[in-house]
């Protein structure tokens, strides 16, 4: 599904040059739920943004569902990350002014989808994240959990290819996390291919497997066994 | 333009953020508010101003006479000079080519009208028929003086609409005897003067009939002449200003004043006043333009900062949308669209507000020097139009930078 050969990138910083990826080398199958490690400033979230085509990468190849992601302009990158990719964030990323409906609507919008069938489609997907009850409700009239879940929900909306979680747990509480956990299980359980990235042993070690990087280089790759979230809850 | 969609999400966009529009919304309102009141005052003292001039004919000549102030071949200052019938006759055969209109005046002190038991003081003349065209005034009922009256001095009068309210009320005035300081006169005509109220508080009657009722003998107390106007104001202008200097030439000598007596011969002429005032009310419009495009520009940096505050407030939001897939261009015209929408109801709201508010004040408004004030409706809508224009411009550059933005550098600011 993924695979990326040689990446590198470095970030100018005034004068000095800061080499984040220093040659990635790294592939993702369909459906498996990956964890990135590492510590601050290790190039985990660097990774995560270049996979997302929020950021691109100096050297290296990236090919996503057999397509090879480089050179992008503005506007193709946008229809790829429209198509191929859902994006959960730490700090959730709702538009506030907007019904946890009208969130989840969003990627459909772009889509072009219209208004009914786009009304229709974000309910079923809040209905599978459990806030069929909260539709109407505005972002900060929900609890951090529930932001998380209408992410997931806006994320899985235009059917991607892969889901990309940038420290999805990184701002609940721990039992909030393992539900979002257990969420995010399910949906990989259906087959979704997902990356997380996270800093939490817990959180990673209820994927399937654990990319540990340092420095901008990958030190391990491992596959784990999967703890389940259920049990914690 | 006409995605339904696109109009539903900028429609939704807008009704969330009621206080952002509401602000956009006001100064756009305003500016064009502030627009068409000023030109619309402006368009008010220029009708008001031209109205004032109306009340008399705008190239009439007025020579009247008072005392001497300086002593002249051996004469002491302190006398009156008092013109005569030859004086007014010498000047209209030596300039008959030239004049059009042309009157001379017998003033009656303390005129005092009586109709049955109605009286009151009014200023009483003794003019020539050409008076009524140097005076600006229109008949309301029967007609002016003649010549015919002048020749046999009736006793006959034209009175001011005022006048005949006084006196007569809803009653036919004309055919009515009415006493003149207890002198029957009967009142041929009722005229109206554009000058208003204060013009038509007068009475006339024949210069002769006045001369020889109330002692006038050859004496007049005014003389008013128009002169045929030439092919181009500049000329009329000249013509009209070398006259004045003739004339009172003329009549310096010949009543033994001297040239540098400026208060025993007075020369007063319209036309000059004329020009002066066209001057005027030309630099009054062109400072409620300045002022007027000054507000306006005020109006579009206004729109500009709010859009730039808009644009940077919307960053996050703009980084979201990216990351879900919204293409630059799509969001460059998210922000337009919802810029001109709201500018421009917000500039026809103004528009049509300032408007009202003219229309409404407008006509019962009648000061002295400010009637009527109205714009012109194409000036007022292309300015609308500049102002959108000139809002969606300022919303282009922070749209098409905040469009550039990398979805990663949007999303990461808090």
């Amino acid at each position: 599904m993924i695979t990326i050969q040689d990446l590198h990138k470095s970030y100018t910083m005034g004068t000095n040059s800061l080499h984040v990826l220093k040659g990635i080398n790294f592939s993702v199958q369909e459906g498996e739920l990956v964890s990135i490690m590492g510590s601050s400033g290790s190039g985990k979230s660097t990774l995560l943004n270049i996979l997302g085509m929020l950021d691109e990468a100096d050297e290296g190849s990236y090919t996503l569902d057999g397509v090879p992601i480089k050179n992008l302009n503005e506007k193709i990158a946008a229809q790829y990350r429209n198509k191929f990719l859902g994006f959960i964030f730490q700090s959730f990323n709702l538009i506030n002014y907007k019904s946890a409906l009208d969130n989840v609507g969003m990627p459909l919008y772009y889509q072009g989808m219209k208004r009914k069938e786009r009304t229709d489609k974000a309910m079923a997907y809040l209905e599978k994240v459990g806030l069929a009850n909260w539709a109407h409700h505005m972002p900060n009239e929900l609890s951090g959990g529930q932001k998380q879940r209408v992410a997931i929900a806006r994320a899985l909306a235009s059917d991607p290819k892969v889901l990309l979680a940038d420290e999805p747990t990184g701002a609940l509480d721990t039992k909030t996390s393992y539900e979002v956990m257990d969420l995010i299980q399910g949906i990989n359980d259906e087959g979704k291919t997902i990356l997380i990235v996270t800093h939490e042993d817990d959180i990673a070690h209820m994927t399937k497997r654990i990319v540990n990087l340092k420095d901008g280089l990958i030190i391990d790759d491992t596959p784990v066994n999967q703890v389940r979230a259920l049990s914690h809850v | 333009m006409f995605d339904l969609e696109r109009w539903q999400e900028i429609l939704e966009t807008i009704s969330k953020n009621k206080l952002r529009t509401f602000l956009t919304g006001l100064s756009v309102a305003s500016g064009i508010f502030i627009l068409v009141i000023l030109l619309g005052f402006g368009q008010g003292m220029q009708n008001g101003i031209s109205a004032q001039f109306q009340r008399d004919a705008s190239n009439r000549i007025s020579v009247y006479s008072g005392v001497t102030s300086v002593g002249y071949k051996g004469l002491n200052p302190g006398r009156f000079i008092e013109m005569t019938n030859d004086d007014y006759n010498y000047l209209i055969k030596k300039y008959e080519d030239d004049l059009e209109f042309k009157s001379s005046v017998y003033r009656i002190w303390s005129g005092t009208l009586n109709f049955g038991n109605e009286s009151g003081s009014y200023r009483v003349e003794g003019v020539y028929p050409d008076y009524q065209f140097l005076e600006n005034e229109d008949l309301v009922a029967g007609r002016y003086i003649n010549y015919d009256d002048q020749d046999k001095k009736s006793k006959v009068m034209v009175i001011g609409n005022k006048v005949k309210q006084d006196l007569f009320q809803n009653q036919d005035a004309i055919g009515q005897q009415v006493q003149i300081n207890g002198i029957n006169f009967k009142v041929v005509g009722v005229y109206s003067d554009p000058g208003g109220e204060r013009e038509e508080t007068r009475a006339f009657v024949p210069l002769s009939t006045s001369q020889r009722v109330f002692g006038g003998a050859d004496k007049v107390r005014n003389l008013g002449f128009t002169l045929k106007p030439k092919e181009t104001f500049e000329k009329t202008l000249e013509q009209s200003v070398r006259f004045s200097s003739e004339i009172e030439s003329f009549l310096k000598e010949r009543h033994l004043v001297s040239p540098d007596d400026t208060s025993a011969i007075g020369i007063n002429n319209t036309l000059e006043g004329t020009k002066r005032f066209y001057d005027l009310i030309g630099m009054i419009k062109t400072f409620f333009w300045v002022v007027g495009i000054c507000t306006i520009i005020a109006g579009v940096v206004g729109v500009s900062n709010i859009m730039l505050i808009i644009v940077k407030e919307r960053t996050k939001e703009i980084g979201i949308r990216k990351a879900l897939g919204a293409q630059p261009l799509s969001i460059i015209t998210m922000i337009l669209h919802e810029s001109i929408f709201v500018t421009a109801i917000a500039g026809f709201t103004g528009l049509i507000l300032s408007m009202a508010l003219l229309e409404v004040l407008g006509p019962n408004l009648d000061m002295d020097f400010i009637k009527n004030p109205s714009v012109n409706f194409n000036v007022a809508i292309t300015t609308v139009f500049i102002l959108i224009l000139a809002g969606a411009l300022a919303g282009f550059v922070p749209a098409y930078r905040a469009a550039r933005i990398k979805p990663i550098t949007a999303l990461r600011e808090e």
